[in-house]
């Protein structure tokens, strides 16, 4: 000690409480904040868990969503959309795409016919290292308008463990609880099960800003319209699980597939951070160009394998509106990616594939 | 060569700063991974510009502190405390250093944009992978909980040094005095 007054540290208990509570409060606020001592908050990693606790853990696979097939083409813009937006891929002009066709659900091994809804994930590739990501789906509206709505449903729908279903009286009492499912419910009712993901119509569901090169801020929505309207002659044979890839796989050796991307602007008082509900059809609508989509590739080693399709990886000159299903998604699908890529890559305490390599991802 | 008995002001500059930085950077990023609210937004854009930052805020420090050499432990430490101390300074360093690069090579391998803000973006220092991505996710997560655990520790025995010691180091990182020993007046008596 260089002070020879000092009393020795037994004679201080205070001294040593005020290094440990110190130390302690910090390490608290720490777990605190990561959610380890916080249970009744809803995180990332209790929706994903809801996520493969409903489906069943499938390694390496996307924990929703699950069975797809990589596509790639380009979309060519028209640069109609370049007023409102900044971002270069509305100048007039050629941007690649990835993108993903996929089923909802976690089991990549569901029959095609087994849902209503197909989705379409796209990431466009900008100069200079930016990118566009964005999720869609084949339905109008999303079934509710919150993270902790969606992780409700998700327990109402746990499957029974007597039938392997979901118990249709909790889903009924979710649903009442959540009127604002009402237009999901009354879409679903009618909706049948493409036969094909290229004549379907995708929409981005989540509102988000198109930024202008002054700055200003325009609220949309974007979905992408198929040219392809009907599916004649190349619908599903009786038994055939996978008719989806099938059809792609026909449409596409016969030539490139094309949507129009249509971007509605929203007008003032229209809500934008509610994906349960849609805007008046009066809205102005730009017609952005074409997204052509030239070849397909199997998920497990086509080039959108390892892709999360993040829908708030954003270009300059789009922003996320406060839809809080962009943040939950984002944060869920982060989540979803660590999980499968750490069972590729066999992380101790990963789950894994028998045999990875001979197994269909 | 005259020893110093204290650090160089712009260590305590660049000290004290980068507590701050570090501390945000470390709540912030096991925050913005578990939460699914508004918050997961800004805090993961606030996450790469600041590694950025404290990245080469760590180059600088590191060349001033070859170019300031710090004060030396008291005579009186004993051996294995000087080793600890000596040891968890340069862990302090490395992870400081450390885990920006790995932050920087995950995204990289995730096929992620490295957004700095707006559009300004740094290149990949990796092929895309999603195998290396997720060991250097998971490299990611535990270096950060070694640097929280050591920053624990080194406030513990800052706060050692100047409560139960009241020796010159904690005074050599804040308020250093020109004459020495000064410190018994400034706490209260026992």
């Amino acid at each position: 000690m260089t002070d020879p007054s000092s009393p020795s540290p037994s004679h201080q208990p205070w001294r040593w409480a005020v290094i440990g509570i110190a130390v302690a409060a910090l390490a608290a606020a720490f777990a605190y904040v990561a959610g380890w001592i916080a249970p009744g908050r809803l995180t990332s990693h209790r929706i994903v868990n809801a996520l493969q606790d409903n489906s069943g853990v499938y390694p390496g696979y996307r924990r929703n969503h699950a069975k797809g097939v990589c596509v790639a083409g380009y979309f060519e813009s028209n640069g109609a959309a370049a007023t409102y937006s900044k971002a270069s891929v509305f100048a007039a002009g050629r941007t690649p795409v990835i993108g993903r066709f996929a089923l909802p659900g976690g089991n990549p091994y569901a029959p095609d016919s087994s849902v209503p809804i197909r989705s379409f994930a796209l990431r466009f590739s900008l100069p200079n290292g930016e990118q566009w990501r964005t999720g869609m789906n084949s339905m109008p509206v999303f079934p509710v308008a919150t993270p902790e709505a969606f992780y409700e449903q998700l327990m109402a729908a746990r499957p029974d463990p007597a039938t392997g279903k979901p118990d249709p009286k909790r889903m009924g009492a979710f649903f009442a609880a959540h009127p604002e499912a009402g237009a999901f419910l009354a879409w679903v009712k009618t909706a049948k099960p493409s036969a094909s993901y290229v004549t379907e119509t995708y929409e981005g569901l989540n509102a988000f800003y198109f930024v202008d090169a002054t700055g200003k801020r325009h609220p949309v929505r974007w979905k992408v319209v198929p040219e392809a309207a009907d599916d004649a002659g190349t619908g599903p044979q009786a038994g055939d699980k996978d008719y989806l890839a099938r059809d792609l796989e026909q449409r596409l050796a016969r030539g490139p597939q094309r949507w129009r991307l249509l971007v509605t602007l929203g007008a003032p008082g229209d809500p934008i951070n509610d994906a349960t509900k849609v805007w008046p059809a009066d809205r102005h609508v730009i017609d952005a160009g074409t997204l052509v989509i030239e070849s397909e590739q199997p998920q497990d080693s086509g080039p959108c394998r390892d892709v999360n399709y993040d829908p708030t990886i954003l270009p300059s000159g789009i922003a996320i509106s406060d839809d809080p299903l962009l943040p939950a998604r984002s944060s869920a699908y982060a989540d979803s990616y660590l999980r499968r890529t750490g069972e590729e890559a066999h992380l101790p305490g990963t789950a894994h594939a028998g045999s990875p390599s001979e197994q269909p991802r | 060569m005259n020893t110093p008995k204290a650090f160089h002001p712009l260590a305590r500059l660049l000290h004290w700063t980068m507590a701050v930085l570090i501390l945000a950077m470390l709540f912030i990023g096991v925050g913005m991974v578990s939460t699914v609210s508004g918050k997961h937004t800004w805090l993961l854009a606030l996450h790469k510009p600041l590694g950025a930052l404290i990245f080469i805020l760590a180059l600088i420090r590191l060349g001033v502190r070859l170019r300031f050499p710090p004060p030396p432990l008291p005579d009186d430490m004993p051996a294995l405390m000087r080793f600890v101390a000596h040891a968890s300074h340069w862990l302090l360093y490395a992870l400081m250093l450390a885990l920006p690069l790995v932050g920087w090579a995950m995204l990289s391998a995730g096929g992620y944009p490295i957004s700095l803000g707006g559009s300004v973006h740094l290149p990949p220092i990796l092929a895309a992978n999603g195998e290396t991505f997720a060991w250097l996710r998971e490299a990611h997560r535990y270096l950060a909980y070694l640097l929280f655990v050591t920053v624990l520790g080194h406030m513990g025995a800052a706060l050692y040094h100047g409560l139960i010691r009241r020796d010159d180091v904690l005074p050599s990182m804040t308020f250093p005095s020109s004459s020495s020993p000064h410190h018994a007046d400034e706490l209260p008596p026992p």
